[in-house]
């Protein structure tokens, strides 16, 4: 065992890269996700609309049969 | 007769095999009277007495073991990614992805101690190999340190599960160092949001080609994780879920253990590095939690409402759900009305992505 501060600087670039290196794909991660959290709620909240209109429509013919 | 006692009086041309066979009932003490990481500890201490036991029969097998299970390809820790990522609900993370962030940070101490082991004296790979204990994750840690073929793979392993079971005694202290009472205080509202099946769905595939473009490498781990998390999250495959959950991840488990041992021979193991390999290791558990910690300070900085507790930093080392629930803990004593759980869950599975992102860095640098 000894002291290699030679290798020790020769270390330097790759720590630097590597911790940069995982935010720099967390980041994109995290873009990726909110973008699945708002485009899967825009097409449920227009299934939502469209299943609502449905039983309106449904009850409303409910109310003139009786 | 001398047959008999002809391995008997052989101890004592290998006098180093004793010290083997003590490090492995301590392990075996361990897991059983201190319950720490049993599933792991148990086997390994035992396999390293059957190995070094004088001419032990035990040791062919357990190399056949090795090769098939390790040394060709790292198949039992990916398979036991299957059985991790049909475990993990990445919910908590989904719901709030900024969390991510501290996932992230975490792993600052195995970059840290990539340069310690550097300046130590030990060979690049066996440096990379070292720092990668900092991931507090065994399959990711075993899987680096067999490609690049490092020498320490056996006191790499105990260093990297011990320090995952002394989680609740390394962090606490570490975390005390680094907040503020009124930090530790600050409390955080949890707004569960509901997460689509359509997100839980594209979630593993999506992540697997991202991280799998940026860090080939960690194809195979990340692959086998999140392959593990959509057989849960499809609906369609329960009983599959349930058997990767449970019997497989405990077969392999089993296996693993035991098979880690056939690098626990005396003469592999009882080296000064291997001391050397356990200060590293305790090393890389603090500076991720650290790095962690530091990085919800910074945070703070630019936050004047909704400030966030910097403990929950500390979770985004990968060892879950354990650091969650010390974190949650923490955040109890100092407020008993402050439940930190929901996030610190949320930091502690990112930080499980985190590392295997790290793993696979590591790899594209020193394979």
């Amino acid at each position: 065992m000894h002291i290699d501060f030679d290798a020790f600087l020769a270390a330097l670039p790759n720590i630097g890269k590597g911790y940069l290196g995982i935010f720099i794909v967390t980041a994109i991660i995290v873009l990726v996700v909110y973008m699945f959290n708002t485009i899967p709620e825009k097409v449920y909240e227009h299934e939502r609309k469209k299943d609502e209109a449905k039983k309106n429509k449904t009850s409303e013919t409910k109310w003139e049969t009786e | 007769m001398e047959e008999l006692f002809y391995p008997l009086l052989s101890i004592f041309d290998q006098p180093k095999i004793v010290v083997m066979w003590i490090i492995g009932a301590v392990l075996i003490f361990l897991a059983i009277k201190k319950e720490m990481e049993p599933t792991l500890l148990l086997p390994m201490g035992f396999g390293a007495i059957l190995v070094n036991l004088p001419e032990s029969g035990a040791k062919e097998v357990i190399d056949i073991l090795f090769k098939v299970g390790i040394e060709y390809g790292e198949m039992f820790p990916l398979i036991l990614f299957i059985g991790i990522g049909a475990m993990i609900d990445f919910e908590p993370l989904l719901s709030n992805p900024k969390l991510m962030f501290f996932g992230a940070a975490a792993q600052f101490g195995i970059f840290f101690t990539l340069g310690a082991a550097s300046l130590l004296g030990f060979a690049p790979n066996d440096a990379a190999s070292v720092a990668i204990i900092g991931a507090a994750d065994g399959p990711t840690a075993i899987f680096v340190a067999q490609t690049l073929n490092s020498t320490y793979l056996s006191a790499i392993m105990v260093a990297a599960y011990s320090y995952m079971a002394l989680v609740p005694l390394v962090q606490p202290p570490i975390i005390k160092l680094c907040t503020t009472k009124a930090e530790r205080k600050i409390r955080m509202n949890y707004v569960g949001k509901k997460v689509s099946k359509t997100t839980k769905i594209l979630f593993p595939i999506v992540i697997t080609m991202i991280v799998g473009v940026v860090a080939p490498d960690s194809v195979a781990l990340i692959g086998f994780l999140m392959f593990g998390n959509l057989i849960r999250e499809c609906g369609v495959l329960n009983s599959l879920s349930e058997t990767a959950q449970n019997a497989l991840a405990n077969l392999i488990t089993i296996f693993l253990g035991v098979t880690i041992a056939a690098r626990m021979t005396a003469e592999e193991f009882l080296k000064i590095e291997t001391l050397l390999i356990m200060g590293l290791g305790l090393v890389a558990f603090i500076f991720d939690t650290f790095g962690g910690i530091m990085l919800a300070k910074v945070m703070n900085l630019f936050t004047k409402k909704n400030k966030i507790n910097p403990m929950i930093g500390a979770a985004g080392i990968s060892a879950f759900p354990m650091s969650a629930r010390v974190v949650h803990k923490l955040g109890l004593e100092e407020d008993n009305q402050n439940f930190l759980l929901m996030h610190s869950i949320g930091v502690n599975v990112s930080g499980q992505i985190a590392s295997v992102i790290a793993g696979g860095l590591i790899l594209a640098f020193y394979r």
